[in-house]
């Protein structure tokens, strides 16, 4: 590939930003989505771009890929003004993007899969397989993992192909890498090693723009940070000039002070009588292959929290509760009533609810409108031989539009216009629509913003002191130590540790999770970087 | 100082909406009204060029020969709205009129009924095959589509005659001045209508075909949707075959509701349902079916061959799928 740049020397000592937003604006059907944005991102440097969602950031990212065209301003890439009018323009230009969801073909083999569309060729003009393997193979290794790149993509996790498609950036020798959520699917040893991965792009002149829900990554990453809100550019500076309560405040809106006070989510730690009958209790559950004798009880008004890394089991452990998996052997009971097991009917109708994981592909029916949505798992209430009362679905469609605060410009509005913070409030009200005794959240507040995040994690709060049992996933182990008063950690298909009372904090779960015994003080950062290093190292 | 949010939201909505009226002719107006506009604009096109269009002998005639591929094509929307799709209703239709001879001797109505039991039991299999079994709609039915034809030509073998006064006059009787015909297929309509919007199977349909896996999860029962609306499909299909041969009077086994199949997926994909589901239009469906026969009519009329027809029928498939396509993209 040309280098594709004739650089302007800038007239100051800052190096050409590698890609330069200039009062960009972008609207949707009159609707301002970006307001003279400026946004710019300098070689050699990771620079993070956050905001809540519906803040502009996808678009901003979509106007620089070259989905979008903005209405006003300019690109200037390398310092040269560009238009991109596809996304393939601008990745000629050597814009490489790695999206959260993997755009790559997982019935081609890795190395494929890295070199498609500029495969070596023999001189016959066929793809070069052996070079292709060859090469493919060793950048891999250099990334610190060891796999077989003939194997086909599919059969590896999202983490590694992630992996692979940061791999591919490098192969086209990017100028700019644009990572939109990267690390949301990933277990922690991933993440680190794809920030390893990232920083050495960096090393090598890229100007990357990373985007993160996980706050705390983007200090252990970043070099600069833009916010954005609201469409439009409220702070840009260096990542180390601000603080974790700076930040949120400015992607808020609200003073330091307001934050302070909210911010750090606390949910009551219910004192509770240990003789109450579970609302839930769960012994012995099997299913073959994924889960090995599983027990646990919730009591009513309790948040217990489900630890473990991806794989480990906690979506299978409530998947099979909820009876949305196969499972051998086992007990559910609710409220001390033993129930039919593997029935989702039976589970909804004895008052278990299930958030799944996947929103897109287990939770929202994309063509059909938020109201519909709403009342999906609850049809047969509001409606008399099968015949739908428009004033029940009403009623109740209000009732959590306004309790949840879901932004809707109609409940009419297709679920699939709304952005993910207001999808996952739906899909919330769906379940709290069948009032259910229990509720087993599978990340409730993945991929969401911070402020629809506070929101969802005080209404697990509200819920539980109604007496709501509450069983929550996360892989945020922050999350889990302020949310519940117990957490079972998982590992392979078992519970492998509880976890309680004063025992539970960030550095003792951490531990847990990464199987060491070690139960001092270190912090995320420091026990993730040690992780990598003893595994990831080249 | 600054607004507060909800004004800020009244005053987004209301240029949205500002938005909206000037720019109604766009990608996504086009892909739902379309088939409203060519509708029109191939009537008045008729009343112009064609002698005798406006007359009521001919509005019968067209609505007459409507309506068999109106009933197909609605039960083929309802399964298209889940993603599937019903390539037996031909067949159907030539099995519920191959067994309605043999029980004719009981009376009209019971041979009737048979007729469309038949069509029930076909309808269940291909339900089982598809919600139970996990085929392909487009193998289950495949499958159906063939073996049925072969066993309406076992049952029915040569073509026969069917003049009993019960059918004869469901064929070409009418009331008020409409055919029979017309008015089933009406209430076919309305039924549908009313099925889709108003209730619970309605709505499950759409959500099966939208995300069955999310449906799944929401506690939709959806191998019962999907085996019930394949049940529809062949009762409305074994409806449409009592019908035709009650008109022809006979019932041929060999080429009764052959191809039909084709004409109503054409007019559920014109009336704007899409073949990846979670989308029923029926009103659509309607005008999908009469803008076919239009076409066909309106070049019949001008002595211009059958075949030319078919082309043309072709090319309005292509258009309608393509501005569907366009409302995505755009």
């Amino acid at each position: 590939m040309t280098d594709p740049l004739g650089p302007t020397i800038a007239a100051s000592d800052q190096p050409t930003p590698a890609l330069q937003a200039d009062g960009v604006s972008k609207r949707f059907a009159g609707v301002h989505a970006l307001t003279d944005v400026s946004f710019s991102v300098a070689p050699g440097s990771i620079h993070a771009l956050v905001g809540e969602n519906g803040a502009g950031k996808s678009t901003l990212i979509k106007v620089l890929t070259g989905v979008y065209q903005p209405d006003d301003g300019q690109l200037l890439y390398q310092g040269n003004p560009v238009s991109f009018s596809r996304p393939a323009d601008a990745q000629n230009a050597g814009i490489s993007t790695v999206y959260q969801e993997i755009n790559l073909v997982p019935l081609l083999s890795v190395a494929r899969n890295i070199y498609l569309g500029r495969e070596p060729r023999t001189r016959l003009g066929l793809i070069d397989v052996r070079t292709m393997n060859r090469d493919a193979a060793k950048l891999i290794r250099e990334f610190g993992i060891n796999l077989d790149v003939t194997s086909e993509l599919g059969t590896f996790g999202l983490g590694i192909q992630q992996m692979i498609a940061l791999a591919r950036a490098v192969t086209i020798e990017a100028r700019v890498i644009i990572m939109d959520e990267p690390t949301s699917s990933l277990e922690i040893q991933e993440v680190q090693t794809l920030f390893s991965v990232a920083r050495r792009l960096r090393d090598q002149g890229a100007g990357i723009v990373f985007v993160s829900h996980r706050l705390d990554e983007l200090w252990q990453l970043c070099d600069a940070v833009t916010i954005l809100r609201d469409g439009q550019l409220v702070h840009t500076g260096a990542m180390a000039d601000l603080d974790r309560r700076g930040l949120i405040s400015h992607m808020l809106g609200r003073d330091i002070a307001d934050v302070a006070a909210h911010g750090a989510t606390s949910f009551e730690e219910e004192d509770t009588i240990t003789d109450q009958v579970p609302v839930l209790s769960v012994s012995g559950l099997q299913s073959p292959g994924r889960l090995h004798d599983i027990d646990l009880k919730v009591r009513p008004g309790e948040v217990l929290g489900l630890a473990g890394l991806l794989g480990s089991g906690r979506s299978e452990t409530v998947k099979a509760i909820y009876g949305a998996l196969g499972t051998s052997a086992g007990d559910v009971e609710v409220a001390g009533k033993k129930i039919r097991r593997g029935s989702i009917t039976t589970s909804l109708a004895s008052g278990i609810a299930l958030l799944s994981e996947d929103r897109k592909a287990e939770g929202i029916i994309p063509e059909l409108s938020v109201r519909d949505n709403i009342v999906l798992a609850v049809m047969d209430k509001v409606s008399r031989a099968g015949v739908i009362s428009d004033a029940k679905v009403n009623d109740l469609v209000d009732t959590f539009i306004k309790r949840l605060h879901i932004k809707v410009s109609s409940p009419k509005q297709l679920v699939s216009q709304l952005s993910g913070g207001n999808q996952q409030k739906v899909l919330i009200a769906r379940w709290l629509c069948t009032e259910p005794r229990v509720f087993l959240l599978d990340e409730p507040t993945r991929g969401i913003d911070v402020g629809a995040k506070r929101e969802v994690q005080e209404l697990i709060n509200e819920l539980a002191s109604k007496g709501l049992g509450v069983v929550l996933i996360s892989s945020e182990t922050e999350e889990l130590v302020e949310g519940s008063g117990r957490v079972l950690v998982l590992h392979e298909g078992s519970i492998s540790e509880e976890i309680s009372g004063s025992d539970l904090t960030n550095a003792r779960l951490l531990s847990a999770l990464v199987g060491t015994d070690r139960t001092d003080d270190t912090d995320r950062t420091e026990a993730d970087a040690l992780e990598t290093t003893e595994e990831g190292k080249s | 100082m600054s607004l507060n949010k909800t004004d800020t939201e009244a005053i987004a909505r209301s240029s949205t909406q500002a938005v909206r009226t000037r720019r109604r002719f766009d990608g996504a107006w086009l892909a739902r009204n379309g088939v409203y506009m060519a509708l029109i604009a191939l009537v008045i096109i008729n009343i112009v060029i064609t002698p005798h269009f406006v007359s009521v002998a001919n509005l019968r005639l067209q609505l007459i020969q409507t309506a068999p591929v109106l009933i197909v094509a609605l039960g083929m929307a309802l399964v298209i709205g889940t993603k599937g799709i019903d390539l037996s209703v031909g067949s159907v239709m030539a099995l519920s009129a191959a067994v309605m001879p043999l029980y004719i001797g009981y009376g009209t109505i019971p041979a009737i009924l048979i007729g469309v039991a038949f069509g029930a039991v076909t309808g269940y299999i291909a339900g089982t095959l598809v919600a139970r079994l996990g085929l392909q709609p487009i193998v289950a039915t495949l499958a159906i589509m063939v073996g049925g034809r072969g066993l309406a030509n076992v049952i029915g073998g040569q073509i026969k005659n069917l003049n009993d006064p019960g059918l004869v006059a469901l064929g070409s009787g009418s009331l008020f001045g409409i055919p029979y015909t017309v008015l089933i297929a009406a209430l076919l309509l309305l039924l549908v209508m009313f099925v889709v919007r108003r209730t619970t199977f309605g709505r499950a349909l759409e959500a099966v075909g939208g995300n069955p896996l999310a449906s799944q999860l929401a506690g939709l029962r959806i191998k019962r949707v999907l085996t019930y609306v394949y049940i529809i499909s062949g009762v409305f299909a074994a409806i449409a075959g009592v019908l035709v041969a009650a008109k022809s009077q006979a019932s041929d086994p060999r080429t009764l509701g052959l191809l039909i199949e084709l004409s109503a997926i054409a007019a559920v994909v014109i009336g704007g349902t899409p073949l990846s589901g979670g989308k029923i239009r029926v009103v659509g469906t309607l005008a999908g079916a009469l803008l076919m026969q239009l076409i066909i009519s309106t070049l019949v009329a001008h002595n211009i061959a059958d075949s030319v027809a078919q082309m043309v029928q072709a090319g309005v498939i292509i258009v309608a799928v393509y501005v569907q396509l366009g409302r995505k993209s755009r």
